[in-house]
């Protein structure tokens, strides 16, 4: 795979379609950016402007809930200021366009991290708020909100409330999860964790069928961060094969320096027949053999832990310009187990499977938004290359099944849920619906409500 | 091989001399693109900062940042540069705030609307005011200020559509026209005084002064602008091309004939 030297900034993908894409590039709608630099930019930019508006970050949501078909989009990322740092409590304030990278920069040589990171760095606090991100550490830390004492939101009328669990406390629960639709984050609070050493004490574990997941899930139920690679494309013997990792911040004083910048740009998209059944597949068993013992133990930097393909800027081209779809469940544990076989199941027959489909348990830790998507059971993410004919009907009746077996999908990774989906997995839509800002909206507001919902 | 025994010892005693004495700055227009850009480095670095700009709250924002980033002192002073009768004031509290100046940087200005500049001087005025005299006046106290002391970097934000008027922008050109040739006046008058200026002359830069202009994906990152200048003024250079692709780009321009020229659509 060739990868051409560059040190760029990560950037949202470049306009060679559109001018801002989600990160699965499907669908791509023409928007007007509209940056806001500063805490005041916010109603402000808004006048002379028509349609609707939507704030965003850096545009690692994968479906159409960073997009808002020809409307305004306002990206907040020149609104990267840090403006406060108690080193007792760990509390930092940052204007809500700054990146977890960026804060990484700051805390990590300072011994902090981040109370509850994503797969990628790459996405703003604000992002992370709106979609009530979760991470490796669910069971232990909850899901992002958890983590954020206070933020200030900015509504399109000029008003501006400061929110918390104790202060506004409708609105705080409304704006966590709720999608960059109830107004704009201008700042936000952000408790960090202590950490001595960059180092991750790394396990690795093979598994074979969901019965050992579970159990090995049982055993190490005391370790911080878990997170299972499941191999989606075998059947037969090697169905549900994976590997169950697990991680804990080393206890041993370390290094604290810096991450380098990343060096590696994907450099083209890959034509759309390079990822088929063939090739997937025998990625998977590298991916499995690759680890070749049963059980492995090492010392890793959190870089490799936490964000392995950060180190690839805009993988997502290998999907080529058709992009990908993501698919995203969580299924209570009542359901969770028969739930996650027979959607397996349909997944490896369907043929489509992709490459790391990530299976983790989701932990007992309530999240504090209102539609925030992680709840007690098991969740299964994997992303789908497009095939007009095959990806959506198969995603329709994956949806269909999460919602049998009383499981829900993630907004954030969503580009084919159904109005009778969503509503059925968020019952409280409506009720969110409340606290929309009249003048925003996204392309998956507009799609999962049936169009118009003006409330 | 013999010309390497005295340079380096030169070298390693400057290095290490800056990396103990934190820097002491005064930026004017700190709240603009490439000012805070460059301050964020600084302030890595432990510098002492006096920011001065026109906006009390995105100032604030802009020096809480700052501190944080390990600049080990932060002043602040919220000021409209246009009011030259203040200068005076200005730059002493600002100076004995940071009790004493290394360097100071100009950053301040405005890219105007040449259409409206056009039609109505009052705005053709303006900018060639908050271009180009406000920093005479300010230079004026803060090169009288350095040439006593026999020490001191005057590092100011020029243009290099100053290099050259064209129909698109030339009354913006012409205020950094005039203030690159103050500039390189002055720099004859007080570099034999130990003072130095640096005219440093941006390309575009994507900053919210170039949002939503034709072609802004393309323009040059601004930290990346922010690094050169940096180093730029700590090897005490007397012109900076930032992008450095803009030194042989602007030679040509200079040096295409008026009588071609005046048919382009710049």
């Amino acid at each position: 795979m060739a990868m051409s030297q560059s040190a760029v900034e990560p950037q949202p993908a470049k306009a060679a379609h559109a001018a801002f894409e989600s990160w699965g590039r499907y669908p791509k709608y023409n928007a007007n950016i509209v940056p806001l630099n500063w805490q005041g930019d916010f109603p402000g930019v808004l006048a002379g402007l028509h349609n609707g508006a939507l704030p965003v970050g850096l545009g690692r949501s994968y479906g159409d809930v960073c997009l808002l078909k020809d409307g305004n989009l306002l990206q907040t990322t020149g609104m990267d200021r840090l403006l406060d740092f108690d080193p007792e409590t760990g509390i930092l304030t940052a204007e809500a366009g700054v990146s977890l990278a960026k804060i990484l920069d700051f805390a990590v040589p300072r011994g902090f991290f981040l109370p509850v990171t994503p797969g990628t760095k790459y996405v703003t606090l604000g992002g992370a708020i709106a979609c009530d991100i979760h991470g490796k550490n669910h069971e232990a830390a909850g899901s992002f909100g958890n983590h954020v004492p206070s933020f200030e939101l900015v509504r399109s009328d000029g008003s501006r409330r400061l929110c918390s669990p104790t202060q506004n406390s409708d609105w705080y629960a409304a704006t966590i999860g709720g999608m960059g639709l109830t107004g704009v984050i201008t700042w936000a609070q952000l408790k960090l964790r202590p950490i001595v050493s960059r180092k991750i004490d790394y396990e690795g574990i093979q598994f074979h069928g969901i019965d050992e997941f579970l159990d090995l899930k049982q055993r190490y139920q005391n370790v911080e961060y878990t997170v299972s690679w499941v191999d989606c494309a075998s059947t037969g013997r090697n169905f549900a094969r994976g590997i169950f990792m697990l991680g804990e911040h080393s206890k041993a004083p370390g290094e604290l320096k810096p991450s380098p910048e990343p060096k590696l740009v994907f450099p083209f998209d890959l034509p759309g027949f390079a990822l088929n059944h063939t090739t997937v597949s025998l990625f998977n068993s590298v991916f499995f053999h690759k680890q070749m013992k049963a059980h492995v133990k090492t010392v890793q930097d959190y870089e490799p832990f936490f964000y392995p393909l950060d180190a690839v800027l805009h993988w997502n081209r290998m999907y080529g310009s058709r992009g990908l779809v993501q698919f995203q469940y969580a299924i209570p544990w009542q359901h969770a187990k028969e739930g996650t076989i027979a959607i397996l199941r349909e997944i490896a027959k369907s043929g489509l499977a992709s490459f790391l489909a990530v299976l983790k348990a989701f932990g007992e830790i309530p999240s504090l938004g209102m539609m925030s998507f992680p709840q007690a059971g098991i969740m299964l993410a994997l992303d789908f290359p497009i095939k007009p004919d095959l990806t959506f009907p198969l995603l329709k009746r994956l949806g269909d099944m999460t919602l049998e077996f009383g499981g829900r999908l993630y907004s954030a990774k969503d580009a084919a849920m159904t109005p009778a989906q969503f509503q059925a997995f968020y019952p409280q839509w409506q009720q969110f619906a409340q606290y929309r800002d009249p003048r925003l909206n996204s392309s998956f507001w507009e799609r999962v409500t049936g169009g118009g919902s003006t409330l | 091989m013999s010309t390497l025994v005295t340079r380096p010892l030169d070298a390693v005693l400057a290095a290490s001399s800056e990396a103990v004495i934190a820097k002491k700055i005064l930026v004017l227009g700190a709240t603009s693109g490439i000012a805070e850009a460059t301050c964020r480095i600084w302030a890595a670095q432990g510098a002492q900062l006096f920011l001065v700009a026109r906006n009390a709250e995105k100032l604030a924002a802009v020096a809480a940042d700052l501190k944080l980033r390990g600049a080990s002192y932060v002043g602040t002073a919220v000021a409209d540069l246009d009011d030259t009768d203040k200068h005076a004031e200005l730059l002493t509290h600002a100076v004995n705030s940071l009790t004493g100046m290394d360097i100071a940087y100009l950053a301040h200005g405005i890219l105007g609307d040449q259409a409206r500049g056009e039609q109505e001087f009052e705005h053709a005025a303006q900018i060639i005011y908050t271009n180009f005299l406000a920093p005479v006046s300010l230079l004026t106290w803060l090169a009288n200020y350095c040439v006593q002391r026999h020490a001191g970097v005057l590092a100011v934000l020029s243009s290099v559509a100053g290099e050259r008027g064209r129909k698109s922008n030339y009354i913006y050109a012409s205020s950094k026209a005039g203030l690159t040739a103050f500039l390189s006046g002055l720099r004859n008058r007080v570099d034999r005084e130990g003072v130095t200026v640096i005219t440093i002359k941006p390309g575009p830069v994507k900053t919210s002064m170039t949002a939503g202009m034709k072609g802004a994906e393309k323009f040059a990152d601004v930290n990346k602008v922010a690094a050169t200048i940096v180093k730029a003024i700590d090897k005490r250079v007397d012109t900076l091309y930032v992008p450095a692709i803009f030194l042989p780009i602007m030679f040509i321009v200079r040096h295409i004939p008026e009588r071609i020229f005046k048919k382009f659509n710049l």
